[in-house]
């Protein structure tokens, strides 16, 4: 195994650190994107101060889990996989929780079942099953510790909306002032669905825009491509039928 | 008997598991397309969740409790849950087929259901007895089915219905399942007297 993590560690590069973090912050975040572990992300939004300690707790689960998963993967029998899967991520969260009631009693007593819930978070098992399991040590650790920050990001948005609609407060401190009226429907379970929807929704707005620029971009060096091959082959100017075929093509690769 | 009746109205309607406790929301939202799945799913999980509540509640009194093993309960309910709902689609498949043949194919699912581990997690919590921890599972099923169905009949016409573009499929269901909720959170005012 030294080796292997030697070897991991030699191949292990900046990009791929960069890439794994913005992967799992943005690009496939697991919760507003992937849309897994959605009953911790309404149960655990009251406020940001559960948010986080939820997030942390999921997070170092996800990375111990990972690291085990990943070290253990030559030797679990394929057949008996997931049950094994099971077993470890339920010992990690046990440590958690367990860690959690000894030295944070408040945030045990706020987030009560869904700590050792956990267990059940189909991010910790998709994970497992999707990456740890065929990944040296390094990138799974790795892969754990994005994941599981995209988890607490998301889970940071979704409260502080809904703080500081719901209370009129962030992280406990009052925003804005005694003159506020609570809108109390966002603290309670009616809000947490309405604000997930409206920024699940914001999102693909974001991913929509974010594609259509990427496209647009693309369509213009294909279109700079062909002016210039046709400058240089000759110098005909490129038929205008012949510029939207292609740009026809550059949308389907898009897709 | 009243306070049994009391533990079935607040676990189905008052403390409804998906509206105000966000257990199981997974198979609320993937499953609820159609009345008929989501019936499907909710009687499969009421199946299940009854017979996991009677059957952790027996582990945790007869083996955990005894040898002081309390904290490792996680994990041993978990892993109940697991073989339980190997062995019950076993049991219908070879016994019951018509009844598998319905439920069939929602059982793999209801493993990482947490609405499952919820209930017994939440049984050992309240210090519920035998008798009202089955009731408590039970009860709990019955909400989570009852929402289910409700919020798949409602689903059926958003599907049809014509909502902003970035709104489609999830977002325009959570926010529809947020209405819902709205709805239930008036049985939260209702008074049982405990």
């Amino acid at each position: 195994m030294t080796s292997q993590n030697k070897k991991a560690a030699k191949y292990y590069s900046i990009e791929m650190l960069v890439h794994q973090l913005r992967g799992g912050l943005i690009d496939n975040n697991p919760t507003l994107v992937q849309l897994l572990g959605t009953c911790p992300t309404l149960a655990t939004t009251t406020s940001v101060e559960n948010a986080i300690g939820m997030g942390i707790a999921a997070t170092l689960v996800l990375m111990f889990s990972n690291l085990f998963i990943s070290l253990l993967r030559k030797l679990i029998p394929p057949q008996v996989r997931i049950a094994a899967y099971i077993v470890i991520i339920s010992g990690f969260v046990t440590a958690v929780d367990l860690l959690i009631k000894a030295f944070l009693p408040e945030l045990d007593a706020a987030l009560g079942v869904f700590i050792p819930l956990i267990v059940v978070n189909c991010i910790i098992l998709a994970r497992a099953e999707a990456f740890a399991s065929k990944n040296p040590v390094l990138p799974s650790v790795i892969d754990g510790l994005s994941m599981g920050l995209g988890f607490t990001l998301a889970l940071t948005i979704l409260a502080s909306v809904r703080e500081l609609v719901g209370s009129g407060t962030l992280f406990g401190y009052n925003v804005f002032g005694d003159g506020y009226k609570p809108v109390l429907m966002f603290i309670m379970p009616p809000g947490a669905f309405l604000t997930l929807g409206f920024i699940i929704a914001a999102v693909h707005k974001l991913l929509e825009l974010a594609e259509r620029r990427r496209k647009k971009q693309l369509d213009k060096t294909l279109a700079d491509e062909i002016a210039e091959d046709a400058a240089l082959g000759g110098g005909v100017p490129p038929h205008a039928g012949d510029l939207e075929f292609v740009t026809g093509t550059g949308e389907d690769e898009g897709k | 008997m009243t306070d049994i009746l009391l533990l079935m109205f607040s676990a189905i309607l008052v403390e409804n598991f998906i509206f105000t406790r966000f257990l199981g929301i997974c198979p609320f939202l993937g499953v609820s397309e159609k009345p008929q799945t989501a019936l499907g799913m909710g009687c499969s999980v009421i199946f299940v969740m009854t017979i996991a509540s009677a059957a952790t509640n027996v582990i945790y009194n007869l083996i955990l409790v005894p040898f002081g093993l309390e904290y490792l309960k996680t994990i041993a309910f978990i892993l109940v849950i697991a073989s339980l709902v190997q062995l019950i689609e076993m049991f219908l498949r070879k016994y019951v087929p018509a009844l598998y043949s319905a439920l069939g194919i929602y059982l793999p699912l209801i493993t990482t259901n947490c609405a499952v581990l919820g209930v017994s997690l939440l049984n050992v919590e309240y210090g519920y007895n035998f008798i009202k921890s089955v009731v408590f599972g039970f009860s709990a099923a019955v909400g989570f089915t009852l929402a289910i169905v409700i919020f798949a009949g409602v689903r059926e016409r958003v599907a049809v219905a014509n909502p902003p573009r970035s709104f489609r499929g999830i977002p325009i269901a959570l926010v529809t399942a947020g209405l819902i909720a709205m709805a239930f959170s008036g049985f939260s005012s209702v008074n049982l007297g405990t």
